[in-house]
């Protein structure tokens, strides 16, 4: 299902004296398929865009497309909950929306609403849980005696028992240990490759949008400061350090040798291996030469 | 010869509801105006640790020694004077109803004269650069900020150690590197000990020591070269190597060799520069 | 609506009346809710009219917010208006149609009754408005100081109150996010028949009352490491000053008290 943003804006608090601008002229296209990471600092309008994804909230202005649903300013839209259903978002802190008693009335919670039936929402959760690394025998307990970690993949096992074919990750890893991350981050990836969910992340981390993304948005002030391939994004570096943003730790240290050694590399490299493999060549081939 | 400031002897936890030791006959020291890290992935039993250090819980047997006193329910008053905690999520340690208030609040429970508060509350928050904030309230603060605000109410109290309870784990890059910078200046500044209970390996990476937490148990304690040159032992145990590791061994799978494991990219940098010559 | 709703609210401005100490506020809120029963008669409901709208006037608090705000306050007024008009039967009877009678006692009580709830409300919002609500807790934490001799537990009910306050934009944002999650998964928080509304809230306020245990728990361990052991041997920070503005206005009471006392009939 592809999504595009065209000239969104969105105003909090429109014509109230508290009116506040955060998102302006945002136009970014999500065609099916694409694992788009979405960055910017802390205010910068990333979680506003987030809630135009699946129609949280409606622009002020301009004009959000979700698969065949146009979602448009200054008019009433409808049918909303279709949009919803196709759209899952796992939210910051996913664990805080647990509420039900058990792990598995928690799961079938979302798919339920959205109409499906009980037992075809049960085999649901049970696919969803393994996705998700948990064993069944966790299904009748109640989610408030699980560990944090496991409440974080139930949270993320009731979005994903609803269907989606587009998921919005909003710092999906947040206050999690080292493998922790790497898990949830690689099953994300896995399932995006496996079943061609539409993947957007909206992280903080230069690492993971470096690992993961095909496509990068980068939010600053509310606007769309640039857009690209990770190539492309991390191969202008200093606009992203003007920005105050990071740099994938591989393009850094990249950066350092390339001063120190006082030329360049034939690129940027996105990963450990590819860069130690050019290093080690071009170091060989300097003795030669 | 380094002096004891805090030092557990064979210390051991249980939670009331669970069957396994939280903490397992931990026995170490922690010397003054050092830094240490504490890590371990979530559940290794160190932020049981932090709790037991500052007298929220005490253990089911063994002995812990703070500033010379021992820790039990008759000094764990004193005890809190001299050592101060940060907790990990930023709003659920933030009393006051605006910054001053915040940081005034432990001054107000040892019984501090105003006139003396209001001296300190200023002093503690230009320390941490918070002082255009004395009135603000909470919400609108920054994670960052906020834990800022805390670092600021326990400067106030004049302690000799500062315990992060994984207090930059909920922050974004921007409020870890923020506190983190705040808490090495001070440290630089005051002589303070600061104990980092965290699983951010960057940040143990800096540390003086490292103590490697897992099952509660400690599993190793060391230097951070000791400590990150167990490599893929630690990525077992749920953690993470530097990046700077990581780099050193991808170039010795390409065959370069290299003399020790590198904790920051200049030295590594520097290393590869030289071997170009060398070759 | 609630963005428009000013009682409980508070509105920072330069006014004679914001930097008045609480604790002379609280004496006065009080007093005038006693005083204004004295009134009895057009010219004692005058005096405490012009001594209203004096007050707002030093207020500084624009007229049109006040309007705005007390708009869904005025509908009470006028119903407390209608009911006297029509119930209270004395004096001649004025105007009759049908089964609707109206004595000139109903209209006199009528306008008196509503005119004192009007009053009323206009001073106590009138509090509100220029103090805010940590100011009110310290006021009343001194002002009930006396009460600890009789065991009342003043201290910690001044703490309660200003940690409350603490955590209520902490408590807002958390709805609208839980809301947001619940949302995206399928709830209806705004249509549909109330039964199913109803239902829609319950996913809604246990998480909300989890987390609230949650963060009251990490508090309590934070005080408790930042020295908390109760009022014991505390000081504070927070200090009141009572200026000659505040007696000025006390004594601004009292003569309105005498007046009312040898106007009234």
């Amino acid at each position: 299902m592809d999504i595009s943003l065209k000239s969104v804006e969105y105003r909090y608090q429109a014509n109230t004296p508290f009116e506040r601008l955060a998102i302006s002229d945002v136009s970014i296209d999500i065609p099916s398929g694409t694992y788009l990471a979405l960055i910017g600092h802390t205010g910068s309008g990333k979680s506003t865009v987030l809630q135009h994804l699946n129609a949280l909230l409606q622009p002020t202005e301009g004009t959000v497309l979700i698969g065949s649903q146009e979602i448009k300013a200054h008019q009433k839209n409808k049918n909303l909950k279709a949009v919803r259903q196709k759209v899952g978002i796992v939210f910051q802190f996913p664990e805080h929306q647990l509420f039900e008693e058990t792990v598995e009335k928690d799961i079938i919670f979302g798919p339920m609403n959205f109409g499906v039936s009980e037992s075809e929402a049960k085999r649901r959760a049970r696919v969803a849980l393994k996705q998700v690394g948990l064993g069944e025998e966790i299904l009748e307990k109640s989610p408030f005696d699980l560990s944090g970690g496991q409440m974080r993949r139930v949270a993320i096992a009731g979005v994903l028992a609803m269907g989606p074919d587009v998921i919005v990750l909003d710092e999906p890893t947040a206050g999690l240990d080292p493998r922790g991350r790497k898990e949830i981050m690689d099953m994300f990836y896995s399932l995006h490759k496996e079943r061609g969910l539409s993947t957007i992340l909206v992280t903080h981390s230069m690492e993971d949008a470096a690992r993961y993304a095909d496509q990068i948005v980068i939010m600053q002030q509310g606007r769309v400061a640039k857009k690209g391939t990770p190539e492309e994004i991390f191969s202008e570096t200093a606009e992203l350090i003007q920005m105050g943003l990071d740099v994938p730790e591989v393009v850094r240290f990249q950066l350092k040798l390339e001063e120190k050694l006082g030329s360049k590399l034939d690129k940027i490299y996105l990963s450990i291996e590819e860069l130690s493999a050019a290093v080690s060549e071009r170091l060989k081939r300097g003795v030669r030469s | 010869m380094k002096k004891s400031i805090v030092s557990l002897k064979e210390v051991s936890f249980q939670y009331d509801d669970q069957e396994r030791y939280a903490l397992n006959n931990v026995t170490f020291d922690i010397f003054e105006g050092e830094w240490l890290a504490i890590v371990g992935h979530n559940g290794s039993g160190k932020s049981t640790m932090a709790k037991l250090l500052n007298g929220l819980q005490f253990p089911k047997s063994g002995e812990i020694t703070v500033c010379g006193l021992p820790l039990n329910e008759e000094t764990i008053w004193d005890i809190r004077k001299q050592l101060g905690m940060v907790f990990q999520n930023p709003d659920n340690q933030f009393v006051g109803t605006t910054v001053q208030d915040d940081v005034a609040f432990g001054l107000e429970n040892m019984g501090v004269p105003r006139i003396e508060m209001v001296h300190r509350v200023e002093d503690a928050l230009k320390k941490v650069k918070m002082d255009q904030f004395l009135y603000q309230e909470p919400h609108h603060l920054s994670g960052g900020q906020k834990q800022r605000v805390a670092i600021a109410g326990v400067l106030a109290l004049r302690p000799a150690i500062i315990i992060l309870d994984e207090a930059t784990s909920m922050l974004d890059p921007r409020g870890r590197e923020e506190v983190l910078a705040t808490v090495r200046d001070l440290k630089a500044e005051k002589q303070l000990t600061v104990i980092s209970i965290t699983h951010d390996l960057d940040e143990a990476a800096k540390a003086d020591r490292i103590i490697v937490m897992n099952k509660g148990e400690v599993y190793r304690e060391g230097t951070p070269e000791e400590i990150f040159s167990l490599d893929e032992e630690l990525i077992e145990l749920g953690l993470d190597i530097p990046f700077s590791v990581k780099m050193t061994k991808a170039f010795r799978q390409m065959g370069l060799t290299f003399t020790k494991n590198y904790l920051s990219e200049e030295e590594l940098v520097t290393e590869l520069w030289t071997s170009r010559l060398n070759l | 609506m609630m963005e428009k709703m000013i009682f409980g609210r508070y509105v920072p401005a330069d006014s004679v009346i914001h930097k008045m100490d609480p604790r002379s506020k609280l004496i006065i809120i009080f007093f005038f809710v006693c005083v204004i029963f004295l009134a009895n008669n057009g010219v004692t409901y005058a005096l405490i009219g012009i001594y209203t709208f004096l007050m707002l006037g030093f207020s500084k608090i624009p007229i049109r917010f006040l309007y705005g705000g007390l708009k869904p306050i005025i509908w009470l007024v006028l119903f407390t208006f209608i009911l006297q008009l029509f119930f209270t039967k004395g004096g001649s009877l004025i105007f009759h149609w049908g089964p609707v009678k109206i004595y000139e006692e109903g209209l006199k009580m009528g306008i008196f009754i509503s005119l004192r709830f009007f009053f009323l409300i206009l001073m106590t919002s009138l509090l509100t408005l220029t103090t805010t609500p940590i100011e009110i807790t310290d006021g009343l934490e001194t002002l009930l100081n006396p009460l600890k001799k009789v065991r009342f537990p003043v201290h910690e009910m001044a703490l309660m109150m200003s940690i409350s306050l603490r955590f209520i934009p902490t408590l807002m944002q958390e709805t609208d996010k839980i809301m947001k999650a619940q949302i995206a998964r399928g709830v209806e928080f705004a249509s549909g028949p109330l039964k199913e509304r109803i239902k829609a809230v319950i996913p809604l306020l246990i998480p909300l009352f989890v987390s609230s245990f949650k963060r009251a728990e990490e508090l309590a361990v934070a005080m408790e490491a930042r020295g908390y052991r109760g009022g014991e041997g505390r000081t504070k920070y927070r200090q009141l000053s009572w200026a000659a503005a505040d007696t000025v206005q006390i004594v601004l009471l009292v003569v309105l008290t005498i007046l009312l006392v040898l106007l009234r009939s």
